[in-house]
């Protein structure tokens, strides 16, 4: 379960940046073709954020949608799925969104200074 | 979304099949609290999640770049043939150019003996409870393979089609092997690592009449999910496909 590295991942990004303070919220953007999947994530997140500053933070999800681009037509269009075929036929398309994978922003259980 | 509780965030899908007993709605499972949101500071931090990860790929990729080496990755189900595939290739490749292998398994020494029967430096990194090879594992193998400059390393990741699609490790490309006996929807069914393919290596195809696959089909699934894709049909027990596969790893 590739979630498992890749939520071990937030509370190194997220400490980071905010080092010993208490995390009341964590907010991630997964994009839909990311291939990671949030209740996973979710699952993973109680496991790695015990005892850490992340213990207890509620987690929350950004899920951008797939979006391509036709090299053929030129139409944007939204990609429900990866197979990249778009509505002319053409399967020369190009992904431009829903590949994201990140740390939005955190939301601190107490005020204190942050770099 | 769930109409009990509006929770809407899952992706995994959970479908009823015609003919299966259906039922009006879905018993709801409370498994995660549904939280108020918290009201504190705001900390915008606006970072890739596997920024470490492609940092340190960065950093093999520019090792391996400084020695001449190119490292190629192979990613495929268990059983696909990867090792057998890697003890051929070097066997025929041996005279041509030094090759050496990082081996990558939950557990056992076994790929990695296997390999060092055929004279290839190798080194076995075991995951343990994980499903892939991250970039810092190989940064790990490769200072112990030190591999001779100029020569081709083959990292044999675990074998598994979901987890390490995502795992830049610095790589040169990323082969996918897949076998004939597997069924030839599995582009479809693991579309993200066909999706990443440099090149898609369908071997066993000794085995064709027994088994019903049409490689155009297969071919064409590759190809729905990573338009251009080459696909290369071989057999590692009869040869063929050998050549183009030798030439394809030279003119890298």
């Amino acid at each position: 379960m590739h979630e498992l590295a890749i939520t071990q991942g937030v509370v190194d990004v997220v400490t980071a940046r905010t080092g010993d303070v208490p995390v009341a919220g964590v907010r991630l953007r997964v994009g839909r073709l990311s291939g990671v999947v949030p209740d996973a994530m979710r699952f993973c997140f109680e496991l790695v954020t015990a005892g850490t500053p992340l213990e207890g933070a509620a987690l929350e999800f950004e899920r951008p949608e797939g979006r391509a681009r036709c090299r053929t037509c030129g139409q944007d269009f939204v990609l429900r799925d990866p197979v990249l075929l778009c509505g002319c036929g053409s399967a020369d398309v190009e992904v431009v969104a829903g590949r994201e994978l990140s740390v939005v922003s955190v939301v601190l259980a107490e005020r204190r200074a942050v770099t | 979304m769930c109409g009990t509780c509006g929770c809407g965030g899952s992706d995994v899908r959970v479908e009823v099949l015609a003919g299966a007993s259906q039922h009006g709605g879905h018993e709801h499972i409370a498994v995660h609290p549904h939280p108020s949101g918290p009201t504190g500071d705001v900390v915008e931090i606006e970072t890739a999640l596997l920024a470490k990860n492609d940092h340190l790929a960065a950093h093999n990729r520019a090792w391996l770049a400084e020695r001449g080496v190119v490292a190629v990755n192979l990613m495929s189900s268990p059983g696909s043939g990867k090792t057998s595939l890697l003890c051929r290739t070097i066997t025929e490749l041996g005279p041509l150019r030094p090759v050496a292998v990082v081996e990558g398994d939950q557990e056992t020494r076994l790929d990695a003996d296997r390999i060092r029967a055929t004279g290839a430096r190798v080194v076995q990194i075991n995951t343990g409870a994980g499903c892939h090879l991250d970039a810092a594992m190989l940064a790990r193998g490769l200072a112990e393979l030190r591999p001779a400059p100029g020569s081709l390393v083959f990292v044999e990741n675990v074998g598994n089609l979901v987890c390490p699609a995502l795992f830049d490790l610095g790589e040169a490309a990323r082969v996918v092997v897949v076998s004939v006996t597997e069924g030839e929807d599995k582009p479809l069914k693991y579309p993200t690592m066909f999706a990443l393919a440099d090149l898609v290596v369908v071997n066993k195809v000794d085995l064709l009449p027994y088994v019903d696959v049409r490689l155009d089909r297969l071919a064409e699934h590759c190809r729905s999910v990573n338009p251009g894709v080459r696909v290369l049909p071989l057999s590692v027990t009869t040869g063929e496909g050998m050549q183009p596969w030798r030439d394809w790893l030279v003119a890298r």
